[in-house]
């Protein structure tokens, strides 16, 4: 289940915007690529980042730990002769690679639908410019800002047994994180589920300040921003502190 | 001893569950853990599957320490505890398969599981569309998969019928006998275990009742004289007047505790002469379930 929302959500999107972007092409004829490449992915960055891969992160932890909890195996899976650690690591980097996977195929759909929106309408000149190198490193930095979402609500779908508990933390967090940082809160950058938001809007002022220096030259993302720092450190932290409460935690 | 046990204490909060037990479960054993519902059976199961960590006591299992040998501990024990744990979307020989994966066990294995618990017919079809039969003995499959030398099953006839029940029954019993296995099975009925078990321990309110060989609980199984007579009543207010003991009287028999061969030729005597008919005497052993509730009743 966590695995095709993974691969529907960016097929979906992506084929959403292109249809968008295909029935309204009028205006972006004879753009510069680049333009059109930005025109085309900002539409999608600004959905993910802000509601849908935290909802997503959320969706996707739930799901992996909920076949156990269903089939009520965590007692199975914790006495059989493997270590706690491989389980819990296990199943962490198996909602791990989800994440990766959904935010690898947005980079794959993007590039594919734009390069077949400009063979559908020459007059859209995507090929001009090949923006597989930027659109990697804004995913990149999107993957690495969800990272700290992705510890806690691994932590609380473990803990919890009902699909309410991590869910509802997980939707009112993440409106919470939205409204934060979408109205530019100096601390944003502290709470985890404002961290992709920042990280696309860090994108966007990067982008805007390249403009302004009249450099058309190649997008260059700043990966390593504070928020992406902070996100990382509480993905290590929770994900640690994660397996000791596992190790302690009884399976009744 | 495959396990042994030393004052195992388990409180869930100020509710103390299992009560400073001693369990000592020799190897090829079927040992019956008995006791009512709620009696604390799989609280003491989990704590001997490290599901639970242990608050007091001890617990040895192979001669090793259980908490400093665990995976070494759970790599020779198969288990099922409550309702297997199936994935429900997966079909039978899938789940084995998935088992067998996280095991590194041979999959030709996974064929031999099926078959032995007959299910080869339903190995594709979905684990959620079994019956209860059919999920428990997949359940009792992927305990045996790996080929423990114990195998710990909690109440592993719940939900299947009279046919299941001795299927198990005999594959336990196979198992033991043949490939010299030790079975661990909990169970809240005595007839079910008393046909196959060698021992049996018997808990209530979280403590050991009893424990022994199944020779042992016999012993404390007093015989009685069954007295079959036409008016039950008056015949066995006529031997209380004679200073007999009269346990029981219902509409077709009277019990009295059996003392000797002597005294029951004595009261059959006695009721002839005085002109109560009887149909019936014989010395009798109490059933195991009657010695069973009177066990955890008096406690």
């Amino acid at each position: 289940m966590g695995f095709w929302s993974s691969v529907i959500l960016p097929l979906l999107l992506c084929l959403l915007v292109f249809v968008g972007f295909f029935s309204k092409s009028d205006h972006a004829a004879n753009q510069p690529g680049i333009m059109l490449w930005m025109e085309f992915s900002a539409v999608l960055l600004l959905i993910m980042g802000s509601l849908i891969l935290p909802m997503l992160i959320v969706f996707i932890a739930y799901s992996v730990n909920s076949v156990e909890h269903k089939a009520d195996t965590w007692k199975t899976l914790f006495s059989l002769p493997i270590s706690k650690f491989s389980i819990y690591a296990a199943k962490y980097l198996y909602a791990f690679f989800l994440v990766f996977l959904c935010l690898s195929l947005f980079v794959l759909f993007t590039l594919a639908f734009g390069n077949l929106l400009s063979v559908l309408k020459p007059a859209l000149k995507f090929t001009e410019y090949n923006a597989a190198g930027a659109l990697t490193q804004v995913y990149f930095k999107l993957f690495l800002s969800a990272l700290g979402i992705l510890s806690i609500q691994f932590l609380l779908s473990l803990l919890f047994r009902d699909f309410l508990k991590p869910m509802g933390i997980g939707f009112v967090c993440a409106v919470t994180g939205a409204i934060l940082a979408g109205n530019n809160w100096t601390y944003a950058y502290l709470f985890p589920y404002s961290h992709p938001m920042v990280a696309v809007s860090t994108i966007k002022d990067g982008l805007k300040n390249n403009m302004q220096k009249g450099s058309a030259a190649p997008i260059n993302v700043d990966i390593f921003t504070k928020e992406i720092w902070v996100s990382l450190s509480i993905a290590v932290i929770i994900f640690i502190a994660g397996y000791f409460i596992v190790l302690k935690k009884s399976v009744k | 001893m495959v396990i042994d046990t030393e004052g195992l204490t388990f409180n869930f909060g100020k509710q103390t569950v299992v009560k400073s037990l001693s369990l000592k479960v020799p190897e090829g054993s079927i040992y019956g853990f008995l006791g009512p519902n709620g009696a604390g059976k799989t609280t003491t199961i989990k704590l001997l599957l490290n599901l639970l960590k242990t608050q007091e006591g001890s617990i040895r299992i192979f001669e090793k320490e259980l908490q400093s040998n665990r995976i070494e501990i759970l790599s020779q024990i198969g288990s099922l505890i409550e309702q297997p744990a199936i994935y429900l979307h997966l079909s039978g020989k899938e789940n084995l398969l998935n088992r067998a994966l996280l095991l590194q066990i041979p999959e030709k294995r996974v064929e031999e599981m099926l078959e032995l618990v007959h299910l080869t017919n339903a190995a594709h079809k979905k684990a959620g569309q079994y019956s209860l039969g059919m999920k428990q003995r997949l359940g009792i499959a992927l305990a045996l998969l790996s080929d423990p030398k114990l195998l710990i099953l909690d109440e592993p006839t719940n939900g299947l019928d009279p046919n299941g029940i001795i299927e198990v029954r005999e594959l336990l019993l196979r198992l033991v006998n043949h490939h010299k296995k030790t079975v661990f099975i909990s169970s809240h009925l005595l007839a079910e275990v008393e046909r196959m078990a060698t021992h049996v321990g018997i808990i209530n309110y979280g403590e050991l009742l009893f424990q022994g060989s199944i020779d042992e609980l016999q012993t404390l199984n007093q015989p009685q004289v069954q007295i079959e007579a036409e008016n039950t009543v008056d015949a066995a207010n006529f031997l209380k007047r004679n200073d007999f003991t009269v346990t029981e009287v219902d509409e077709h028999y009277i019990y009295l505790p059996f003392t000797s061969k002597q005294n029951m030729a004595e009261i059959n005597t006695l009721l002839n002469r005085n002109g109560y008919p009887i149909y019936s005497i014989n010395k009798q052993q109490k059933d195991l379930e009657k010695l069973f509730l009177a066990i955890t009743q008096n406690a």
